[in-house]
């Protein structure tokens, strides 16, 4: 068995981390570490583990050697664990948003701040495995992507390699409350965000820098904070290079994505899901991807959907780990979601 | 019972299909979920069925 460390094992991601990991046949979690909650059952604070584990939170000074660290902390502590952890581990995997952008100057655009390790940006592989898989079987340093991001990278990728996007792409972000973290704050509170249709990131969100990097497009991205828990959609709006049609789309998708594990196009004729919603992928790591061209003129729209915290998250570094140790990609990740939810 | 692979007129897909298909049949495609009509078996023919439009937004 593979032993793995798992630092904010207390915030939502961590918790979707700790669910995978323990339900993995080949991976034991050895350390649960949280600065909020050292002593305490993982599962007083994650009950949906009840019975999965007995494992308390330790400090960061009381995780023992292990095999893999999973960094599920927030922007800026990210940076000192690695530094830390990089050279006393078989890999690391940091879903943070610390390692993400290559550019450190477009980091500090983003992020407000200076970024403390720029020398190790290019050692870090993008957590992408649709993208990136070679280079994930041998990394020893992996960023996980941001929610919003996997989904509109994944979704843009295929026809702007094929050089089918004219121009600038608006990518309308919708995601649960999940994706604001798990400490408390006035906006998360009930009262507020209860029926909230909330534009909270109308210009300049995080996540359309590494849409841009992963890309090539010129992106920009609103955000807005929906009535639900879990779950992204992003509808990213574009102009058809000339001479490119839906049809040249569809191949490109197809072309990109026939093989991987947890890509599912969706573009339907009838039936109520017609095109990718996060409701029905709740818990899974699939992402859907859709896409509809106004016949008779330049427009295409894009969908992508996935569960922010799975494909978004937890269950992006649980398929990297897979790839990067030669297992099944879908060990650990299984679940294909719920319906009706 | 023997199968031919036609492609589906909407998304472009493979639909598998039986020889023991008739005239007129409506199936359904796996990738895209449109309705295809049967409108000639020798040789096999597809075409979009007619479809009833949902709209939530009026």
């Amino acid at each position: 068995m593979i032993r793995t460390a798992v630092f904010g094992a207390a915030g939502y991601i961590g918790g979707e981390v700790l669910r995978l990991l323990l339900g993995h046949p080949e991976t034991e979690v050895t350390a649960a570490v949280s600065s909020r909650f050292p002593g305490k059952r993982v599962d007083s604070v994650h009950p949906n583990l009840r019975s999965a584990t007995d494992l308390t939170f330790c400090d960061a000074e009381q995780v023992p050697e292990c095999d893999v660290v999973l960094l599920a902390t927030p922007h800026r502590s990210a940076m000192a664990l690695v530094r830390q952890w990089a050279s006393r581990t078989e890999l690391l995997i940091d879903l943070s948003g610390d390692f993400r952008l290559k550019d450190a100057d477009a980091y500090k655009h983003y992020y407000g701040v200076a970024h403390e390790a720029p020398e190790l940006l290019d050692s870090f592989v993008p957590g992408i495995p649709e993208l990136h898989r070679d280079e994930l079987r041998t990394a020893r340093l992996i960023s996980v992507p941001g929610c919003m991001a996997t989904a509109g990278l994944l979704a843009l990728r295929p026809p702007a390699a094929c050089g089918l996007i004219a121009s600038r792409v608006l990518v309308d972000g919708r995601t649960g409350s999940s994706g604001s973290g798990a400490t408390a704050g006035e906006g998360n509170l009930h009262a507020e965000r209860s029926g909230a249709m909330r534009v909270f990131a109308p210009v300049a969100h995080r996540h359309e820098a590494e849409i841009a990097q992963h890309t090539g497009l010129d992106v920009r991205m609103t955000a807005t904070g929906v009535e639900a828990v879990r779950g992204v959609q992003v509808v990213c709006h574009t102009e058809l290079a000339p001479g490119a049609d839906h049809r040249a789309v569809r191949a490109a998708y197809r072309e990109a994505y026939a093989d991987e594990p947890f890509i599912r196009m969706v573009a339907h004729k009838r039936g109520v899901y017609r095109y990718p919603e996060p409701k029905i992928l709740l818990g899974s790591n699939f992402c859907d991807i859709g896409h509809a061209a106004d016949e008779g003129s330049d427009r295409l729209v894009v969908i992508a959907a996935l569960d922010n915290l799975v494909k978004g998250g937890a269950g992006n570094a649980v398929q990297c780990l897979n790839v990067r140790m030669g297992w099944p990609e879908s060990y650990g990740l299984s679940f294909p979601g719920l319906h009706p939810m | 019972m023997t199968t031919a692979t036609q492609t589906c007129p909407e998304c472009d897909g493979a639909l598998t299909i039986d020889d023991s298909v008739r005239m007129s049949e409506v199936l359904e495609c796996p990738g895209c979920r449109s309705e295809l009509e049967v409108v000639a078996t020798a040789p096999l023919l597809l075409a979009l069925a007619p479809e009833v439009e949902e709209d939530w937004g009026e």
